[in-house]
């Protein structure tokens, strides 16, 4: 009927550019493809090659592969390539992107990368709404592999995997990935497209580039998911593949955009990138600039007095245990001294019991771990327990109490008991018990300056109401212990 | 220098971001969160990129996307975390990424509890992924190797294209001592190798896919000739008072501390008593634990572990001197006191001492919490 030869025809489609001109990074046979005759992923390369070259965004592109048939995506594209672990490209698009914002990231998955093992990986790129651009190749088989079953193999399929054919009882039904993602508010542009005819191919030629336009324009989110033929898991020829994905896969995944925000997201516009800081700026951000730290009080510290204090802060959760401990170190700090603050953690809950260590001295410390403290402050009788055997002789402990328990005085043992918590009821907030405590403790060690317990408060308490309540606090818990020793003298 | 006070899990990051790291890619866990919350904080102030991920293999897998693209990137975790990433670091140090990775110890295996542990050193140092492959581990043990070690990590990583993990244990994480940074900030360089969206760097791939049997060996010689090297001109270790030690105590971490308390009482009691603290664990201070047999009667390893790095001392060791070993695990810290009275023991034995060391009060073998 016709007398035309091969050689009337005009190629109107040419090697695209952004496919190597020869394929040396394959071992062999570089003018061709691995890929199966009839095989989905030869069509949609050539497809996405093609969108490059037009885009004019080859330099741009990085292609982040997949683990499965389309793990050679280096081997053909002429871009920038990554490699992914089976499932993670979403993960690893993600941080290309975010790093290098003016790349195009286009992610490259089949159906057991992205929807079995990768599936908490694309579903959260797309909640996040990436600003990449996924084609995912679903075939319903791990082909690579040797023809497994996938999440997306149809019920009935007989499979490798599924030598009975898939039962929805044993593996459950054909996961829609496009359906799923759709439910999602971040993603801009979501359609599943096929390869069952020409038609169908340029339709999904027509998505493909839409997906990578959107990046371009700055949008976020877009996967297009190919419904692909793959002749030889299948079993079938070419012809009879691209017939199948036409007439059962497509009753299962039915082709159409899903999500489509594209008109909304170029009317709400672009975001602005924050402007990075200089590297001059930066130890000024992180609050380690050592022009914005404090001189410190060292000058005011007795001199010779050997320092070596070792102390365990015990109470509830809520008691300022900690807040008392940090003080502390920060007064010795303030005043030149080694230290030391070694919180209890745990589950961020209140109400159980916390403590802390603290050292204070004037030779570096060893060991910021306080086993054996020389002065223990016990915020309630529990904590008093747990601890007051530990004491070393000589060492002292204060305890918030009416009266030292009779059973844990000891010879060696000294012991200061006050109602602490009921003083700072009456000095406005029993919260303050915690200060009025450490007051006495000062009073009881006397090395650190006052200056530098002054400088240590407005560091760690940046409210005034709690400042003021502190201070008179601290003022009250040093006279408490003052007025104590007076009482053993007049006594 | 003024020093401020800061907790370990802080001065990470604040040394990341100056050593010109600008992404962290992280999962909350307890005792490792706050290097998370503080990235949170800082990194999007400074340039840099947080992102919370899904899960921990999400985020080894956005470090490994990050490094591709050539960007000083970190995470952190603690042990079930890195459990979830190893198979990511495999792939990391198979494609010859650079990255750092912060393992704040927790207690137990599974979800055991967030007590202080030393039980990650197998699969950290060992590596718990698939494949010939090593991270360089490094141990710090106070606030300032926090901050000091993470900027040396950053070098490493990159002079050795591999992760590098700083491992501490939740102690140091949790605890708060005066610290100083460097006051001249790093600037991030783009690596050549890098796939970076870029004319230049087109032609790159980033891939631990090698199919052909002798190229794949000849990428395994490589890697193994980069520890070799890393071996040779990386390990570190603290001696302290070990020139005329009888007992060797060896410890890393938090222990290392301990252990210099614990000679510091028993030379006051006679007892020749010396520190060896290895800070990088791997590669691990072979050479002067070698060099300190010709002089110490014995070596005694304090973990808090089931018996993980004294492995590692016994190999270098081989045989030439005894190795004891001690440990508390669970969340349990071995006190001054409990470690000085097992001194004391091997040093009877071994005719070193006559006396006792002090009673060991029940509350002073204490548990952390």
């Amino acid at each position: 009927m016709s007398n035309e030869t091969v050689q009337d025809y005009v190629v109107a489609h040419g090697r695209a550019k952004s496919f190597y001109e020869r394929f040396e990074r394959k071992d062999e046979l570089q003018h061709q493809t691995h890929f199966c005759p009839g095989c989905g992923h030869g069509t949609v390369h050539k497809m996405l090659a093609r969108v490059i070259d037009e885009l004019g965004i080859q330099d741009r592109t990085i292609l982040v592969g997949p683990v499965g048939c389309g793990v050679f995506t280096y081997y053909y594209f002429d871009v920038g390539n990554i490699s992914a672990a089976h499932g993670r490209a979403p993960a690893v698009a993600t941080a290309v992107k975010r790093s290098r914002p003016g790349s195009i990231v286009i992610g490259y998955q089949g159906d057991g990368d992205l929807s079995a093992i990768g599936s908490a990986e694309i579903l959260h790129a797309a909640n996040r709404g990436e600003h990449v651009s996924l084609i995912f190749i679903n075939n319903a088989v791990y082909s690579m592999t040797g023809g497994q079953a996938a999440p997306t193999t149809l019920l009935g399929q007989k499979t490798t995997t599924t030598p009975f054919g898939r039962s929805a009882a044993n593996e459950g039904y054909p996961m829609h990935v496009c359906e799923l993602l759709a439910t999602l508010d971040a993603p801009v542009y979501i359609e599943r497209v096929g390869l069952g005819d020409n038609r169908q191919a340029m339709q999904a030629s027509r998505a493909i580039r839409r997906a990578i336009e959107n990046q371009v324009n700055g949008l976020g989110f877009s996967l297009i998911e190919v419904l692909a033929p793959c002749p030889t898991i299948w079993k079938k020829t070419p012809v009879e593949a691209q017939r199948w994905v036409r007439d059962e896969m497509e009753k299962v995944y039915p082709l159409g955009v899903y999500c489509d925000r594209t008109k909304a997201r170029m009317e709400a516009g672009l975001t602005q990138p924050a402007v990075a800081p200089t590297l001059d700026q930066l130890p000024g951000i992180l609050g380690v600039a050592e022009a914005d730290l404090p001189e410190g009080n060292a000058a005011a510290l007795v001199a010779d007095k050997p320092v070596d204090l070792q102390v365990r802060v015990a109470g509830f959760g809520g008691q300022g245990v900690l807040l008392l401990g940090e003080v502390l170190a920060e007064a010795g700090l303030d005043a030149g001294l080694d230290v030391s603050w070694l919180p209890s953690y745990g589950p961020e809950m209140r109400s159980g019991t916390s403590n802390c260590h603290v050292r204070l001295s004037r030779k570096p410390i060893d060991s910021p771990l306080v086993a054996a403290p020389n002065l223990l402050v016990a915020m309630n009788e529990p904590s008093l327990r747990k601890f007051d055997r530990a004491v070393r002789d000589g060492g002292w402990v204060i305890y918030d109490g009416d009266e030292f328990p009779a059973d844990c005085v000891r010879e060696g043992l000294h012991t200061f008991a006050a109602p602490f918590t009921r003083i700072a009821d009456e000095l406005g907030n029993k919260r303050a018990a915690n200060m009025v405590m450490l007051g006495s403790l000062l009073e009881i060690a006397s090395v650190l300056p006052e200056a530098s317990v002054a400088a240590a408060l407005h560091r760690m308490v940046k409210n005034p109401r709690w400042m003021e309540l502190d201070e008179r606090a601290i003022a009250r818990g040093r006279e408490l212990y003052r007025a104590s020793l007076k009482e053993m003298v007049s006594a | 220098m003024r020093k401020q006070l800061m907790k370990g899990n802080e001065a990470i990051v604040k040394s990341a971001i100056l050593a010109g790291c600008r992404a962290f890619y992280g999962y909350p866990i307890t005792p490792a969160s706050e290097i998370a919350e503080a990235a949170a904080l800082y990194m999007p102030q400074t340039g840099g990129v947080y992102v919370q991920a899904e899960s921990e293999v999400a985020s080894i897998n956005m470090l490994y996307g990050a490094a591709s693209a050539g960007v000083r990137a970190m995470t952190a975790s603690s042990g079930p975390g890195i459990s979830l990433m190893q198979e990511g670091i495999s792939y990391m140090a198979g494609a010859e990424l650079p990255c750092v990775i912060a393992d704040i110890m927790r207690g137990g295996p599974g979800l055991g509890n967030i007590g202080a542990e030393q039980g990650d050193y197998h699969q950290v140092v060992k590596g718990g992924g698939h494949g010939n492959y090593r991270t360089i581990v490094l141990a710090p043990h106070s606030v300032q190797e926090m901050a000091d070690l993470t900027s040396l990590a950053f070098d490493l990583a990159d002079r050795y294209r591999n992760p590098v993990v700083v491992l501490a244990d939740g102690f140091i994480g949790q605890m708060m001592e005066p610290v100083e940074f460097p006051q001249a900030a790093t600037a991030p360089h783009l690596p050549p190798w890098a796939v970076a969206g870029t004319a230049a760097s087109r032609r790159n791939l980033i891939t631990s896919l090698e199919l052909d049997f002798d190229r794949m060996e000849k990428l395994q010689l490589k890697l193994e000739a980069k520890y070799k090297a890393a071996a040779e001109r990386e390990t570190r270790a603290e001696e302290w008072q070990t020139a005329d030690a009888d007992i060797v105590l060896v410890g890393y971490g938090i222990m290392g501390r301990i252990l210099k308390a614990v000679t510091t009482e028993a030379r006051a009691a006679g007892l020749k008593v010396g520190v060896l603290r290895p800070i990088t664990l791997y590669p691990f201070p072979e050479a002067a634990l070698q060099r300190l047999a010709k002089t110490a009667r014995l070596f005694a390893v304090v973990e808090m572990s089931n018996g993980q790095m004294v492995e590692d001392v016994k190999l270098a060791l081989n045989g030439s001197r005894p190795v004891e070993f001690y440990s508390r695990v669970g969340g349990n810290v071995p006190s001054q006191a409990e470690v000085l009275k097992f001194v004391y023991e091997l040093a009877r034995r071994e005719g070193l001492a006559k006396g006792a060391a002090r009673p060991v009060a029940e509350e002073e073998r204490m548990a952390h919490v």
